[in-house]
């Protein structure tokens, strides 16, 4: 930096002067000066240097050639154990015990709960097995194989257990969730899967004398400002 | 001895100081311009990518939530890339044979990664993190744009540091209700000032404008 400044410094009127030029001096005298200040020019935009910007450390899943798997995001060593993830409970974190499917909800029930469950239902499940779980998603007009309805006798007496179980091994041609949807979310996944089934299988008898009027008088219901699709 | 100015010289200082005028002021329209354009930011740009995956027939065509593939944008900085495991969990089942999908066959048969672009590529030195701004009500949509119109990922915004400011200055013009930050064509109500403000005060969202915030 010390030359350039030198140069915008340096006074050459003398000189010019002295010569006896025609060239109005002070045009002259701006030549070099306008020399250093396309040479400081220069000198800023060679500046432009992307050290900071991309700094030798690395963003989650880049790649690498440092291994040979090209991800410098390693997989756990197997046998790695997080903290508090040793896993021996594992009727609660696969749905089944001893090959058996878990019949009890090993969590507090509550309504939290099942908002959670449907909000995480909308997401994952919701796509093949539809909003209502008649297995008629989006994703069956596309080709898929329908996947089978909620509302069967057999899922309907299956142990909660077997939902959680399904969600974290897959079943048939579904694949595991398990790397996508944590165990909490699958259980409350399984309990929303509870709701829908009560939904879709409720006996007139049940209902209070109110909700029967609703449900017989449809012009009501469609009078009713509809519910907001889940996005 | 001759003059040191001639008569001319007054035209010629004249001309001149306009002349510089225009010059430094032309030289910095045109260096803003260059640094606000798509060459400098890369924005508007479609990223080629190792399979041409389009958003616009998942999240467009399909209604997949973003979550679907990105899972862990509520609880982590980076919002995660789908695992070739979630591609097949459809396309297992679904347009199997379609050359464009090899990679992703390949990836799921050898257990190698696919390895996308990355389209939002902040400078080292910045620290972003989805899973706050998503919590406190910022919208996808605010900042990758409308994704669900997008055949192939392009950035939208600048991610300029005053594109950032801008938002962490006047959250309350930006903020939308929790249930409607992975709803792509979200509309601002017409109160938003209002609205925006009542969410502000609700989520606790704070200003933050501290360099430390986002440098460390």
């Amino acid at each position: 930096m010390r030359i350039p400044f030198l140069l915008l410094l340096r006074n050459t009127r003398k000189t010019d002067r002295a010569r006896g030029s025609d060239t109005p001096v002070f045009l002259k005298a701006m030549a070099p000066r306008g020399a250093a200040f396309a040479l400081l020019g220069a000198l800023a935009l060679t500046g432009c240097r992307q050290d900071m910007h991309d700094q030798p450390r690395y963003r989650p899943f880049a790649a690498t050639d440092f291994f040979g798997d090209r991800r410098a995001s390693r997989p756990a060593i197997p046998g790695t154990v997080a903290r508090g993830m040793l896993k021996t409970d594992t009727g609660y974190w696969t749905g089944k015990a001893a090959g058996k499917e878990v019949e009890r909800y090993p969590l507090p029930l509550t309504r939290e709960v099942l908002e959670r469950g449907r909000d995480r239902f909308n997401i994952y499940c919701q796509p093949c097995h539809g909003a209502a779980g008649y297995g008629n998603g989006i994703i069956v007009t596309r080709g898929l194989k329908n996947p089978p309805s909620y509302h069967t006798d057999a899922l309907r007496e299956a142990p909660i257990g077997h939902f959680v179980d399904v969600m974290t091994n897959g079943s048939g041609s579904m694949l595991s969730y398990a790397s996508r949807v944590p165990v909490r979310d699958r259980w409350a996944i399984a309990a929303y899967i509870r709701v829908l089934q009560q939904s879709q299988n409720v006996k007139a008898g049940d209902l209070s004398a109110e909700e029967r009027q609703k449900v017989n008088a449809p012009e009501a219901r469609a009078a009713e400002p509809k519910k907001e699709a889940a996005h | 001895m001759s003059q040191i100015f001639r008569p001319s010289s007054n035209a010629v200082s004249k001309i001149s100081l306009l002349v510089v005028v225009l010059t430094v002021g032309f030289l910095g329209w045109a260096l803003w311009g260059l640094a606000y354009s798509p060459f400098a930011t890369r924005s508007k740009i479609p990223f080629d990518q190792p399979v041409p995956f389009s958003h616009k027939h998942h999240v467009g065509g399909l209604g997949i939530d973003c979550r679907y593939c990105h899972p862990v944008v509520e609880r982590t900085a980076f919002a995660g890339m789908p695992a070739t495991e979630t591609c097949m969990s459809c396309h297992t089942m679904i347009w199997t044979n379609a050359p464009m999908l090899e990679p992703v066959r390949q990836s799921w048969a050898t257990g190698k990664s696919l390895e996308w672009n990355r389209v939002h590529d902040l400078p080292g030195f910045v620290y972003f993190n989805h899973s706050i701004h998503v919590n406190k009500g910022i919208g996808c949509q605010s900042c990758h744009g409308r994704v669900d119109q997008m055949p192939l990922m392009y950035q939208v915004n600048t991610l300029y540091m005053d594109w950032c400011l801008e938002c962490h200055r006047n959250p309350e013009k930006y903020v939308r209700p929790r249930d409607k930050v992975y709803q792509m064509d979200y509309e601002y109500p017409a109160n938003q000032a209002e609205v925006g403000a009542r969410l502000v005060a609700e989520y606790k969202i704070q200003k933050f404008t501290d360099c430390y915030t986002c440098h460390r």
